[in-house]
This record gives C-alpha cells, structure tokens and sequence, in this order.
C-alpha cells in the first residue's frame, strides 16, 4: 500500500538510473540476504519444501546484550523490508519511516528492527519471480502457493538465525498485521508484545473479492503469457496497473477522495467529451497503478493476495479464535481506523473479543481518521500517541530501560 | 496519595492485593493506575470513549474501547477476581444485565453509584419540584448520561433478585466520610451521598 502518493500525479522521481532494476532485485536484493539450503529446508502448508530459498531483511538499531531489544516489523501486501531507508528501486523514503527511527514511536535508538522481505515477494526474499535453481528460469506460476503461516515460518527462521530467542514485539498493519497475528499464535513463547493494526484474523468474503478482481486484470493481460513473462521482455502492465488501480480505491475512503480531489478536473477548464482522464481523481488513480508497476511483479501480487485470502487463524483451530491465543502470555496492542471499510472495527473487534476469552492483556482503540485503510502507514499522531505509550509500557515491563 | 478520590480509595482497599481486574467504564485510568501501583494487580478496563481509551493506553494501561451494555457478554465465566463498576451503573441502558454479567464473569464485584435517595436529591423533588442538581450529579435532567437513577435501597433489591450477597457495603456522606456500619438501611439512605457494595454471587457463575 502506499504511504506516499502524489496528488497530480506528478511525482518528483529521482534519475532512473540511480534505480536498481526490479528483475535483478528480487534475486541478488540491494539489502541484507540470509540464504538457507537443505540443512534449513522451508517446509511450506501447501505440502512442498524449498530446500533453497533465501530472505532479504533490513536491520535498523543495535542488539543489546541480552538481545531482548529485537521488534520486528511485518511488511502488507506490496511493502517491502525498506521500512526505514530510501528504497533503491523507487528512491523514495522507507514506507514507516513516520514510525520508526531515532525518537520516534519505534525509537531505533532503543530497539533493534528487523523488516524482512515475505517469501512470496519480490524484493529478494523467495518468490515466483525469483529463479528456480532447478531450471534457472523465474519460478513464475511454478512457485507454490504461499499463505500467511509459510512467511511467519521463514521469519521465524531468519530471527534465528540472528540469534533472537524472543522477539520484543512483532508490530504489522493488514497484511503485516496478519503476520503479527500468526507470530503470536505459532510462536507465543518469542513473542513479549504484537501490535496487529488495521487487521484481521479471516480476510473477509468482499476482500477476496476485491482481490480476485485484481488478480483476473493481471491474468487477462496477453503479455501475462500464463504467467511465463519474465522468460521475455514484456510485463502484464496493463493488467497489474487496473489490479493497483482497483485495490488503492479500497485502501482510501469516499472522504479522503472527496477532500483530496472532489470532482475537479486535471490540468483543463472542461470537459473533453472523451475517455481521457478528465478529473483529478482519475488522473491520480492512473499514476497509482503506472508506479506501482515498475516496482512490482505481476505474479507476486497474485500469490501474495492469494495468502491473504487464505487467511483464518481460527480454521486451525476448531473455527474458535480464542483457542488461537490459548494462554497467550503476550501483550496485545490492536487498533482499527474509523473509515476503513477492507478491515473495519468489526473484524478488530472480533480479535479482541477472542483475546479476552482467551484471558490474554489487550489493548484496543479505534482511532478517528478519514483516511481509510491507508490511515495506519501515515501521520496519525492519536496511533503513534497509543504505541508510544504501549510500547513504553512493554519495555518497561521487559527491564528495557 | 492524598490527593486520590475517596470513593477510589475505598474501592482500592476491597480489593486483594495481586489479582486480576476489570474496570468497566474505566474512564481516563485513575482507578486502574491506583489499582496498579497500591494493590499491585492485573488491570483491565472497559471504556466507552475514543480519547479515555487512548489516553490509557499511552499510559500503559491494559484498556479495550468497549460499551458495558453490550461487551461483558463476550467475557467467559470467572475470567476475573473483581470486576468493578464505578460510578457507572447509573449511566448503561440494562443495569440489571450489566450486573449480572459482573457477578458471571468475576468472582467478586463492587459497584460504587450515587444514592438518588439522599435527603438533598429528595429535597429538590419535594420542595422545589425540579430533577436535583447536586455537587457530585451537576448536569441538567436533558444533558445527564445518567438513564437509570437509583436509591441504596433499590440497589439493596436488585442484588436480593440476582441472590448476590453482600459482603461488605461502604456509604459515603456530603463530606466523604465513612457513615457508620451500624447505622440502619433507612439512614444510609437518607443521609449517604454516594455508596460502595463488594458483592459475590451465590450459584454457578451461568446457569447449567
């Protein structure tokens, strides 16, 4: 999702050849890589283990001594690990950088961040656009299904790899919040606090919907080729910008549209009488997908949505939730936005309702935004108020000083 | 710790040291946090509005947005040691149901409220023919939050109807001060300002 967008959809891009290419980034990422083999196979839910596979992550802050300072930061649907760096294939800033640094709610000074790349993604961690060391071609539509539980599973791999026994806290929105979700209930034990944000324990039926409609603008594009594109030189563009351009609309709210565009036009006095993109709204929406394009690859978006409509914590666990975080000892943070109607109060509320039976410490606010689904990646000073305080309060609880 | 309200005070001293609370309709935290720091307990709250809610938990507080009219429901039977009501019962839609709930889900409950049988209150009605306006109750009939008045003698009725027992009841006068145990029901109603009830129920926590 995007944490900074352009309003004319003029954005200010730095020189492209400052960039890394994409395709080259989702093998040998600009970033820390932890490459696993054989003797750390990646057994996956769908049935198939990766006995090569590899995770890209970005670390930020010191480990302290006891290495009990670690938070790791699960990354939605089209993140990445730059959280808190300029990313290299865009050149813009790091997509929580409003939240975590130095002095900020995830004070970089004090904690030790982690952000990887999910298996699945493109960015470096394994995924369908990574090359099959069987063929030493991209998997594409080889590559197997990947759900929620299988990147918390790699995480878990990568984190001890680092030598962490126990995460501080485990800190994620919707897809990220997902996998907050997922840590606290494979892994209560490494888990002190987890902050799910604009969330839920079961993607909705409309948000399945919404994704299958993205997912069939990809596979209608004729350069998608069956999923085979990345074995010549065209990309489903067209087909992956109308699957942005249809999901942004799901992660803003008809009052964040109307105030930032209303009706106006784009750059005209009137009406063309034409298909052009006559308001503003359109002419953001456009740009929206052309961006997202140039960072992203098709099939990725196409599995990556997949895992998130596999998602339902409590089918593991006889349909009850609660049973999910039986005896949890973790500290729970969950909070909901207003105006987010892909993961309203309701389905934040139903985690709570689960954690209370479950006996567990939660916290829950909704907080009043405009702002949409979008709202838990931007300035919101009520969210980052709440999770100064949480986290503070976890810290001091866990002899952080 | 002179500063902290008596009524707060009091509630805090009901309630054993080390163990697990529900403060429903938590407010800004005061209870939770005196709760916290003097009894050393687990603190939950419940919380109805959006700033209360968030000004808790930036305080570190275990707090949950939430409406006791409509959330204690959710809570399994004997999830907490107390679960409190403070000050509250006055303001939800079905006291009865909310009371209920607490005595399910906690093993003790204490409820505080405002006595509306207090000489003053029934003074106001009796000579002036006006809903009171008091120092501790000072909104107007149509701006009060306050839907289900009650007198310390009705709310001695509705733990007799649920078989809650009674196992230590606190009046407070004008000034704050303890009205004393021995004093009769008919003169804590008439001269308790506000009052404090520590309650258990008798049977199973839900029906079988």
């Amino acid at each position: 999702m995007t944490a900074k967008t352009n309003r004319t959809g003029k954005a200010s891009k730095s020189p492209a050849s400052a960039l890394v290419d994409p395709v080259r980034e989702a093998n040998e990422p600009t970033s820390l890589l932890a490459r696993f083999g054989p003797e750390r196979p990646l057994g996956m839910d769908c049935g198939v283990t990766l006995d090569r596979w590899q995770i890209a992550y970005q670390t930020y802050g010191k480990l302290n001594a006891d290495r009990s300072n670690a938070v790791l930061v699960c990354h939605a649907l089209t993140g990445d690990q730059h959280v808190a760096n300029t990313n290299p294939v865009t050149g813009k800033s790091g997509w929580w950088e409003v939240l975590i640094g130095p002095g900020c709610p995830i004070d970089t000074d004090r904690y030790f961040v982690i952000c990887s790349n999910v298996i699945g993604g493109c960015l470096g961690s394994t995924g369908p656009a990574s090359l099959d060391p069987a063929t030493g071609k991209a998997y594409g539509l080889s590559f197997p299904l990947v759900t929620i539980r299988d990147m918390v599973r790699a995480q878990a791999v990568l984190v001890e790899h680092l030598g962490i026994t126990s995460l501080f806290a485990v800190i994620g929105g919707s897809m990220g919040g997902m996998q907050v979700l997922q840590w606290a209930s494979s892994y209560p034990d490494r888990v002190f606090a987890a902050v799910p944000l604009a969330t839920a324990a079961r993607h909705s039926a409309q948000n399945i919907a919404f994704h299958e409609v993205g997912r069939q603008a990809v596979m209608a594009d004729p350069d998608w080729q069956g999923g085979r594109y990345l074995d010549g030189a065209k990309r489903p563009s067209k087909g992956l910008s109308v699957a942005r351009m249809g999901a942004h609309i799901t992660y803003l709210s008809e009052a964040a549209l109307h105030r930032k565009f209303g009706r106006n036009l784009q750059d005209r006095e009137a009406r063309t009488f034409t298909f052009d993109a006559d308001f503003q709204v359109e002419s953001y929406l456009r740009y929206q997908g052309i961006s997202f394009v140039e960072r992203f690859d098709a099939n990725s978006y196409l599995y990556l949505t997949r895992a998130m409509d596999y998602f339902d914590l409590a089918a593991d666990h006889a349909g009850v939730l609660a049973k999910a975080f039986a005896g949890s000892k973790t500290r729970f943070c969950v909070a909901s936005f207003t105006s987010d109607w892909l993961f309203p109060t309701a389905d934040s509320r139903a985690i709570v309702h689960a954690l209370n039976a479950s006996g567990a410490s939660v916290s829950f606010v909704e907080l009043e935004s405009d702002k949409g689904h979008d709202a838990f990646l931007l300035d919101e000073p009520e969210l980052f108020a709440t999770l100064r305080g949480f986290i503070g309060a976890a810290a001091r609880a866990r002899g952080l000083a | 710790m002179s500063d902290v309200r008596i009524d707060l005070s009091l509630i805090a001293d009901m309630v054993e040291p080390g163990s697990k609370v529900l403060d429903v309709g938590c407010g800004d935290g005061a209870l939770l946090a005196l709760l916290a720091s003097r009894r050393h307990v687990d603190a939950r709250g419940i919380e109805l509005s959006r700033e209360g809610v968030a000004g808790c938990v930036a305080r570190g507080l275990s707090v949950i947005q939430g409406d006791a009219d409509t959330d204690l429901g959710d809570y399994p039977d004997d999830a907490f040691d107390y679960v409190i009501l403070s000050q509250t019962i006055q303001a939800t839609r079905a006291p009865r149901r909310v009371l209920e709930n607490m005595l399910r889900i906690g093993r003790r409950a204490i409820v505080s409220f405002p006595n509306f049988g207090h000489w003053n209150i029934r003074a106001q009605l009796a000579f002036k023919g006006r809903m009171p306006v008091t120092s501790n109750l000072p909104e107007s009939w149509h701006d009060t939050p306050n839907i289900h008045f009650c007198t310390i003698r009705d709310f001695v009725g509705l733990c007799d109807t649920l078989g809650a027992v009674t196992e230590r009841a606190v009046a407070l006068n004008a000034s704050g001060s303890d009205i004393g145990v021995k004093a009769p029901w008919w003169f804590w109603n008439l001269f308790g300002q506000q009052a404090v009830f520590l309650l258990r129920r008798t049977g199973p926590a839900s029906p079988p």
